[in-house]
């Protein structure tokens, strides 16, 4: 670990270009250890780019990249990383544990061979994900919201100091989504690791939130939810009529995509505009031409 | 043909003694091929690649057929053939997705270039429908010293990138993440694969080779979810399939392919039954959404 001075992740004027195409620039944003910030925006906003930013797989256009002190780069220690949930095959040859001991040495070279301080890892990362009971079940047969939480082991496994979210309530039902948000919650609070929760919707995660980035066309606004999340700070980011609805302590936002040929059932940009507990996967948002 | 015609030239063990004396180098190299075709095919499973080892089996054929007709050596001309297809499928696509188009377009090119090689070639026919269906015929030991040192490549290549190559057939993006150079493994398992596949042309001949690089590992995977048992299942089942099938086969008067084949599908029944019996669908729907909230929900 570093000193406990350097911020868990530190992007510093940092913009990001695709050939002509400008995503976001002048960038800056310190993450401090524990601290847990939803990246929230529209679609082809540069969220996932960001992280891949932070991964080290994408190169700034211009500015600075830190992950605990350190450049980003490739491989690079000290992050761990929930991506969205997609089924593992029923084949897949490893069990729940298998699959979370990769998160501690799968990148290793080498056979894999039973190793017992390695199990004793994995035990404790099980457990404090609660799933221990099906620790040695295979892994491609269990639920979507099993197998998120043991995604959720294995990147606390090798104590990152950074925990890298990508959409990982992503068809998931709302039971599955609260208990993976409080499981992300409950983990930076023990390993005081920072979180950075890509979605697009704040509302599973916002009793943890400390802070918002919001992306939106070209530009972006940080701060507290209730600062950021509102009618007018998100009109005059995305340039158009935005109204932020609270309704049964949920946040909804209505409006705010871009100018569209066709008018879209749900209008949000990313907000769930529904009020039923009951919906299984979040609402199609809309798609980009 | 009768009935006692048919299985006595299907079976037939009189001077069994004799003949086991006679294909001990053959066994020698199945149970090689065992091997290298059991830990191959744990991630030919995986990775989704049975079509692949099609593709490159067929390639690899018609490399052994230009080499028989060529008179040069038949190990030789399968192995070139099998690389050769390896890193073709490698260069046309990444994923299996990707490669399937492009083996599809590559297959029958390389078994018609086969199917003219041996139609040229004058020598023995049983050389020519050997490569296709498989040979008892005995490997000499130049041969098997052949086999011996492409097994050796392919396990210790296998032994070395095990861990992460696992990782990226699993999870390719999350192996990505931690630094496992996904994009570089695809290509070197491509060439290992077309290793184990030029083995096994030799034995099991150019259409039969899944029975020895996948349902082995199929069949393993039926059984067991563990990294540890399921490589040591599918060597064992492989091995079976390979040495089982050529010690039935001795003494009958047709190719060793349908033995080595039929023992392989049946311990994928076996497997697969066992499967069954274990696992009376595990997990209802019912039972995923009782599963325990933690704490600090609102």
């Amino acid at each position: 670990m570093t000193a406990a001075a350097a911020p868990a992740l530190r992007l510093h004027r940092a913009s990001l270009a695709f050939g002509e195409r400008r995503l976001w620039s002048d960038l800056d944003l310190e993450v401090s250890p524990g601290e847990f910030v939803a990246v929230l925006g529209a679609n082809g906003a540069g969220k996932t780019s960001l992280l891949k930013v932070v991964l080290g797989q994408q190169k700034l256009a211009g500015g600075t990249v830190e992950v605990a002190g350190r450049p980003a780069r490739r491989g690079g220690r000290g992050i761990g990383y929930v991506p969205q949930q997609k089924g593992l095959e029923p084949s897949t040859p490893l069990r729940a544990r298998d699959f979370v001991r990769l998160g501690l040495d799968g990148h290793r070279w080498g056979p894999l061979l039973p190793n017992r301080a390695a199990t004793r890892r994995v035990d404790a990362a099980l457990a404090a994900v609660g799933a221990t009971a099906y620790a040695d079940a295979p892994v491609g047969r269990l639920s979507g919201g099993e197998q998120q939480r043991l995604r959720v082991a294995q990147s606390i496994i090798s104590d990152p100091a950074l925990l890298l979210c990508d959409e990982p309530l992503l068809s998931l039902d709302l039971h599955h989504q609260q208990a993976v948000s409080a499981l992300v919650d409950r983990c930076r609070r023990e390993s005081s690791a920072a979180v950075l929760f890509i979605t697009h919707d704040v509302n599973p995660v916002l009793p943890f939130v400390d802070r918002v980035l919001y992306l939106a066309g070209g530009r972006f606004r940080i701060g507290p939810p209730e600062e950021v999340m509102t009618s007018e700070t998100l009109t005059s980011l995305y340039g158009s009529p935005v109204e932020v609805v609270h309704s049964g302590g949920r946040v909804l936002v209505v409006g705010g995509a871009a100018p569209s040929p066709h008018p879209h059932p749900h209008p949000g940009a990313h907000a769930v505009a529904d009020s039923s507990p009951r919906t299984q996967p979040p609402a199609p948002q809309p798609s980009r031409r | 043909m009768n009935s006692d015609a048919l299985i006595g030239r299907l079976f037939d063990f009189s001077d069994y003694g004799a003949l086991l004396e006679l294909v001990h180098n053959s066994l020698y190299a199945g149970a090689l091929l065992g091997l290298v075709g059991g830990l191959v095919g744990v991630f030919v499973v995986t990775r989704d690649l049975p079509f692949a080892v099609h593709g490159i089996s067929e390639l690899s054929f018609a490399g052994a057929a230009a080499a028989l007709l060529l008179g040069v050596n038949v190990v030789v001309g399968s192995l070139l053939g099998s690389v050769l297809a390896a890193v073709l499928f490698g260069v046309l696509g990444v994923r299996a997705r990707h490669h399937n188009s492009a083996i599809g377009v590559l297959m029958p090119f390389g078994l018609g270039l086969g199917v003219l090689f041996l139609a040229l070639y004058q020598g023995r026919a049983a050389n020519k429908f050997g490569l296709l269906t498989g040979q008892i015929v005995a490997v000499d030991n130049p041969q098997l010293l052949a086999l011996a040192i492409i097994a050796s490549v392919v396990v210790v290549a296998l032994a070395v990138m095990w861990r992460p190559l696992l990782f990226a057939s699993v999870d390719p993006e999350l192996a990505m993440a931690r630094g496992v150079p996904v994009r570089a493994l695809s290509p070197v398992f491509m060439l290992v694969l077309g290793l184990g596949v030029a083995m096994s042309v030799q034995v099991v001949g150019a259409l039969l080779v899944l029975a020895l690089l996948v349902t082995p590992a199929a069949a393993a995977v039926q059984v067991t979810s563990s990294p540890f048992l399921a490589p040591v299942l599918s060597v064992v089942f492989a091995t079976t399939a390979v040495v089982g099938g050529t010690l039935l086969a001795l003494g009958a008067s047709i190719p060793i392919s349908p033995y080595v084949t039929t023992v392989s599908f049946a311990i994928y029944l076996a497997c697969r039954v066992v499967a069954r019996v274990r696992r009376p669908a595990r997990r209802a729907d019912p039972a995923a959404a009782r599963e325990p909230v933690a704490a600090g929900t609102p």
